[in-house]
């Protein structure tokens, strides 16, 4: 082919294809249209893959048609298999890959221009460092995310005396790396050559290094936010490729996909009622042992069996569900879809209540409900259904803790004081379904379950819904 | 009227990307001396893409905030068109090597990315009418 033409035609591809993830981001604004939109994105992604082939610089196909196999062998059975609960991990892996492909890509650029005459120069150094930097410490940030989700790290934050110190003494060297790897490039080989190489590779370990004090401090509840960071972060290293190589598409995509991460990162530190900051070096660990000072010591709960929550929520007219991380735990969502039903079919109303940081990551409840066949029309935000709780009868607490704790509006010496919460306490009556009386993850007691209106009901999620569903059924 | 906005800023996204595209070619047509135009060109291109995606994403309901961002996962994974180039091109062996992870790395997210969106948007239903 021309080579002229052939340039055209790639050009011409990565258009459609930004358009195409631009369109297929906005069919995401509405379900109906979601998988449309996914779909467009999908093709203009392949054509961009075709016109990428084409390109005249790529001589031997091997290495290429090995990396293709090897990605679909293990991408395909990732994306048909991984359950539904297993989201959080995934999602967290991906971003892993991602980061991994675009600091290979960096580093590999660095070395090339070894053998290129006057160096890669100021701009593209600032470009490739911020690629190399911030792809590096997404590869570990995210397999600490991994490892945390699955269980293999625990998801206690673990602190020790001086870890800010020495997590931003590491930050401001691999920084300062990095200016000077810029600054010297204008003053010839310096950076080109073998100590250049060793400073790139100093400054690519100290990233991958904080990729794992970063995560390290940060707890299985603060999850949500990390995840969305991470993304924030892999998007905005493929955007720093795209700058270094001069491909507009990849700094159209990383653009887009750094936003979407940036703003989950804010709406889900919003409903934490924490900043960013305080997510990331705050742990919450230290000062909870002293805040915890409203104990539970002479208030009682009253446990109720399935039998007694089954009549309760048997003739409810108007129950409201509020899953938490416990029912993804105990994998409760379809015992809980077969409840709703079932009230359902009796005449009573089911809604979902969904608080933004429920679960380990933004939507992760509304993906396991939806698993489960509940319509998307039962699911609503806190701001949607906060109000309602006054008129309902029922509201069923399944696994969540720390967001529907009233302590959040009314005490200041709460260490999750201004948090939004769902307004559980103003339903005319409460049932909680625990495993037991263990704390959430702020590590505080929740004045709710001490309340008149509320009652326990302690058992498997799972179990004790399907204890409950022929409970009613028998009625 | 902000979805127009988006529309908008979107074409121009498109418009800018095709300019630069002229840019790039002059560049390499020419000496080194149009570098520093590109590059603010590429400064134009993220912007207006950030901007863009901004407006986008904040009405992505939270409904579909797991989906997003797998499908911005599997976008992203873009940087396989990257990994082709130094998998393939005229480069040390360990050059292409470290080329093959990355492109398999990013095939894994492209793949695995779009067939699991695509699996949990399946999923979300609305309510049925009543038969």
């Amino acid at each position: 082919m021309n080579p002229q033409i052939g340039a055209l035609f790639v050009q011409v591809a990565y258009i459609a294809a930004s358009a195409a993830f631009i369109l297929g981001l906005r069919g995401l604004t509405k379900p109906d249209t979601a998988r449309r939109g996914m779909q467009l994105a999908a093709a203009g992604m392949l054509l961009a893959i075709i016109g990428t082939l084409l390109n005249h610089e790529i001589i031997t196909y091997e290495f290429i048609i090995i990396g293709l196999v090897v990605g679909s062998a293990i991408g395909l059975p990732m994306g048909l298999l991984v359950p539904m609960t297993a989201m959080p991990q995934r999602i967290a892996v991906s971003h892993m890959f991602g980061a991994l492909a675009v600091t290979l890509v960096g580093i590999a650029e660095f070395l090339h221009y070894r053998d290129v005459p006057g160096g890669p120069g100021a701009v593209k150094m600032v470009a490739l460092g911020f690629e190399t930097i911030f792809g590096a410490l997404t590869i570990t940030g995210s397999f600490m995310a991994f490892g945390k989700l699955q269980g293999f790290i625990s998801g206690k934050p673990i602190t020790f005396p001086g870890q800010k110190i020495i997590n931003a003494a590491i930050f401001v060297g691999a920084i300062g790396l990095w200016i000077y790897l810029i600054a010297t490039q204008s003053s010839g080989p310096a950076t080109s050559g073998d100590n250049g190489v060793l400073l790139f590779g100093l400054m690519t370990l100290l990233a991958l290094v904080i990729g794992v004090t970063l995560v390290l401090p940060i707890g299985g509840a603060d999850m949500p936010v990390v995840v969305s960071l991470l993304n924030s972060y892999a998007g905005l290293a493929a955007s720093a490729t795209g700058f270094a190589i001069g491909n507009n598409i990849l700094i159209v995509a990383g653009a887009l996909d750094g936003a979407s991460g940036f703003i989950l990162s804010i709406l889900m530190s919003k409903a934490m009622n924490r900043s960013f900051a305080n997510v990331l070096f705050g742990a919450f660990g230290g000062e909870k042992a002293a805040a915890s000072v409203k104990s539970a010591e002479g208030l009682t709960t009253r446990s109720i069996s399935a039998e007694d929550a089954a009549m309760r929520i048997g003739y409810a007219r108007n129950v409201i569900v509020i899953p938490g991380y416990g029912m993804a735990v105990a994998q409760a969502q379809h015992a809980v879809r077969e409840l709703a039903e079932l009230i359902e079919k009796r005449g009573g109303r089911v809604r979902f209540a969904i608080h933004p940081v429920a679960g380990r990551m933004p939507g992760h409840m509304n993906v396991l409900l939806a698993e489960a066949n509940v319509p998307y029309d039962h699911l609503f935000d806190l701001e949607e259904i906060n109000e309602e709780f006054r008129a309902c009868d029922v509201a069923l607490v399944i696994g969540a803790n720390d967001v529907t704790n009233p302590a959040a509006k009314s005490d200041p010496a709460s260490p999750i004081y201004g948090m939004p919460i769902l307004n559980v306490q103003d339903a005319e009556q409460v049932i909680v379904v625990k495993r037991g009386m263990a704390t959430g993850f702020a590590g505080i007691e929740n004045e709710l379950f001490y309340l008149e209106k509320t009652s326990m009901l302690f058992g498997d999620a799972k179990g004790v819904l399907s204890q409950v569903v022929s409970e009613i059924k028998g009625l | 009227m902000i979805s127009a906005v988006a529309t908008a800023l979107g074409a121009a996204t498109v418009a800018i990307t095709l300019l630069s595209g002229g840019f790039t070619a002059a560049e390499t047509a020419s000496a080194s001396s149009t570098l520093i135009d590109a590059q603010i060109v590429e400064v134009y291109v993220f912007l207006l893409a950030a901007f863009t995606g901004f407006q986008i994403i904040t009405k992505v309901p939270p409904l579909l905030h797991t989906p997003l961002m797998a499908a911005t996962n599997a976008i992203s994974a873009i940087s396989l068109v990257a990994s082709l180039v130094i998998a393939g091109a005229e480069r040390p062996f360990y050059i292409n090597v470290m080329g093959t992870v990355a492109v398999a790395a990013a095939t894994i997210n492209v793949v695995g990315g779009f067939v699991i969106t695509d699996r949990m948007l399946k999923m979300f239903k609305k309510t049925e009418a009543p038969k």
